[in-house]
């Protein structure tokens, strides 16, 4: 069953309407928050462990139980809430669309989190080409200050809160939650170790917790509609709404809010117009942003878009970016061109990251070619393996998974390019 | 981090870099907005800001953010470097980014960069003859959906083809004021033609404005 309008959250998710204070609080934004607060700190993390909340931002981590991890006491050092809006995974354009047209529902949710884990400030760490969106929610801050939603008595609660947008300046990793702090802090954005967690020692060294806005912007509604409400959408650990992001060869690429665990056929046919050509024209989708594993047809025939049932088949949900190729679509180009991406993108920390995203890159531009030897596809598939799981932070594995997903479903069609140019060689 | 395209140190301007006044007032405000001693949390934006007014980041100008957020130059350089939105050498009027990643590709980001070419007569990484526009090729910039995209300045341009990606560049060439956002009148990231979704009034119950009975915030009004 599709998702009807009155259980989305995101109702300005296109901007027809008012996205200023005004507008937000006609669509019931705002509505109750103070005695939201009320209930306290404990009561608020319980309802979100409670809704079965999965973090939005790639890893599907519980968003209750993150919020958890932060100390119960304020010591000397301050507790912050970062707001992850660095969005960069490719495919990916949600966060977007949410601070654009709905930002009262991203600041209203950074007051409840803010004060559900004892912090009195949040960052909204934006990347720097969003300059409109951070335009924006600049303005929807001095809007809700001037209104008295946040400052020294934020909303009535009596919680000094304030927000503040600070601009990235273009670079990928900054999306990971250490490289986002570090970058906060004026450094160049390179992943730090964990442990210590940010949880304890976060942003100034001060306990710290990094989510993204989706998963931020969500918690106002689901405080208000209940949190039995949000797990009777989805599945059992997959539970809520969500926005996916299809793009690529359909009719109508769209942002689109459904129930989580919809399969993915009808999400494309119901918003996204269907494949170009019909859904028997379909070749492959990537169905959660750059980083995870493609799917071929016959899987995509029946596949669930949710975290465990995208898993199950070897991929993810990561952020809920839908590409889809059809037949036309050069399958080994595509993931070449992936492959260049995480290569540009390695901060060059750590070795296997470094020197393996651009030796990966440079084999899979020979692959495009069939430029090749037919065993060079098992020496890739290695060195994914000595990458994939072997660096501080997951852009290495994020570089591995691709290729390891085309060489799973598309091993033939890259054999048949390799003794293709073989027999043209020999040819000549 | 273009490794292939970055010059190990702040190239030296002709013209030394200051912040003006309307700058400064603004660097005060971003400053603000960090905690006492940590000015460093400003070297991003601050490089923003400079870049802005002078255009690109020369060496005077890391020497400017560095007095300012109290770090040494070094610092503040590796992070002009780490970063690809500072311009490490002067660039055209117009800075034209053409998204080459997945979602744009497989939209056509190929015509785009054709009709760049055709227009300003150059490829990636150069600026035109006229010193109208330096063109370079783009990483994700998230709008996908409205694939294939550029971004110009501060804005992006969407949902282009050849054909208009030709008509955009002619007018950033000469000059003429360009709409932004979607070129072809879509409404943000919405399917094109009949909604999918959200045509329920949204400041109604049915549009998505309730409250369950047992929340804590069905006993009050508006905050």
């Amino acid at each position: 069953m599709l998702l009807s309008d009155k259980d989305r959250i995101f109702t300005n998710l296109y901007g027809q309407h008012d996205w200023t204070l005004k507008g937000a609080q006609a669509r019931g934004d705002w509505d109750g928050t103070k005695a939201i607060l009320a209930q306290g700190q404990d009561w608020i993390i319980e309802q979100v462990k409670a809704s079965g909340l999965r973090g939005r931002g790639g890893a599907g981590f519980p968003t209750g139980l993150k919020w958890s991890f932060m100390p119960k006491t304020v010591g000397e050092r301050p507790h912050y809430l970062v707001v992850n809006a660095d969005e960069g995974e490719p495919g990916t354009c949600k966060d977007r669309d949410m601070m654009r047209n709905d930002p009262h529902k991203l600041i209203e949710g950074c007051l409840i989190a803010g004060f559900a884990m004892r912090a009195h400030v949040a960052y909204i760490y934006i990347r720097g080409e969003f300059y409109r969106e951070a335009e924006r929610l600049e303005a929807a801050i001095a809007q809700a200050e001037e209104a008295g939603l946040l400052g020294d008595d934020a909303c009535g609660s009596g919680w000094p809160f304030r927000v503040y947008v600070h601009r990235g300046a273009g670079a990928y990793i900054c999306g990971e939650e250490t490289a986002l702090i570090q970058s906060l802090e004026g450094k160049k954005g390179q992943p730090r170790l964990k442990p210590p967690f940010p949880a304890g020692v976060g942003l100034y060294g001060c306990p710290t917790t990094v989510n993204n806005v989706e998963s931020i912007a969500v918690v106002p509604t689901i405080l208000r509609r209940g949190a039995s409400w949000f797990t009777g959408i989805g599945r059992e650990n997959n539970t809520g709404t969500k926005v996916f992001c299809i793009s690529g060869h359909v009719n109508t690429p769209c942002n689109v809010e459904e129930a989580m665990s919809i399969p993915l056929r009808t999400l494309i046919e119901k918003h996204a117009g269907g494949v170009r050509g019909g859904w028997d024209n379909l070749l492959a989708v990537i169905p959660g942003g750059a980083s995870v594993p493609l799917l071929p047809k016959d899987i995509c025939d029946d596949v669930l878009m949710d975290f465990d049932s995208l898993k199950a088949a070897k991929s993810g949900l990561g952020t809920a970016a839908v590409m889809v190729m059809d037949k036309s679509a050069d399958v080994v180009a595509a993931i070449a061109r992936l492959s260049q991406f995480y290569k540009h993108e390695s901060c060059g920390q750590c070795t296997p990251c470094r020197e393996g995203a651009g030796w990966m890159s440079r084999v899979m531009d020979r692959m495009v070619a069939g430029d090749a030897k037919l065993e060079e596809i098992d020496i890739l598939e290695q060195v994914t393996r000595q990458v994939e799981g072997h660096t501080i932070c997951a852009l290495g594995d994020a570089a591995a998974w691709p290729i390891q997903g085309l060489i799973r479903h598309f091993r033939p069609e890259m054999e048949r390019r390799i003794t293709a140019r073989r027999g043209a060689v020999a040819a000549e | 981090m273009s490794a292939e395209t970055t010059p190990t140190a702040p190239a030296r301007d002709e013209t030394p870099f200051a912040f003006s006044e309307a700058s400064l007032e603004e660097a005060r405000r971003i400053l603000a907005k960090y905690p006492e001693g940590r000015a460093r949390s400003g070297i991003l934006p601050l490089l923003d800001l400079a870049q802005r007014q002078h255009g690109w980041v020369s060496q005077s100008v890391v020497e400017a953010v560095a007095e300012m957020t109290g770090a040494p130059p070094i610092r503040v350089w590796e992070v002009a470097t780490f970063y690809t939105m500072y311009n490490k050498a002067p660039i055209g009027r117009a800075h034209v980014e053409i998204c080459t990643n997945l979602p744009c590709w497989l939209r056509g980001s190929d015509e785009i960069m054709r009709a760049a070419r055709d227009v300003f007569g150059v490829g990636f990484g150069e600026t035109s003859a006229d010193g109208a526009a330096t063109v370079s090729s783009a990483e994700c910039l998230g709008a996908c959906v409205n694939a294939p995209m550029v971004q110009i300045g501060d804005d992006y341009y969407e949902d282009l083809d050849y054909d208009s990606a030709v008509a955009l560049f002619t007018a950033i060439k000469e000059g003429r004021p360009v709409k932004a956002g979607s070129q072809i009148d879509r409404q943000c990231s919405a399917p094109q033609g009949t909604p999918t979704s959200l045509t329920t009034d949204p400041t109604t119950d049915e549009g998505g404005r309730w409250i369950a009975p047992e929340s804590p915030a069905a006993s009050s009004g508006t905050a």
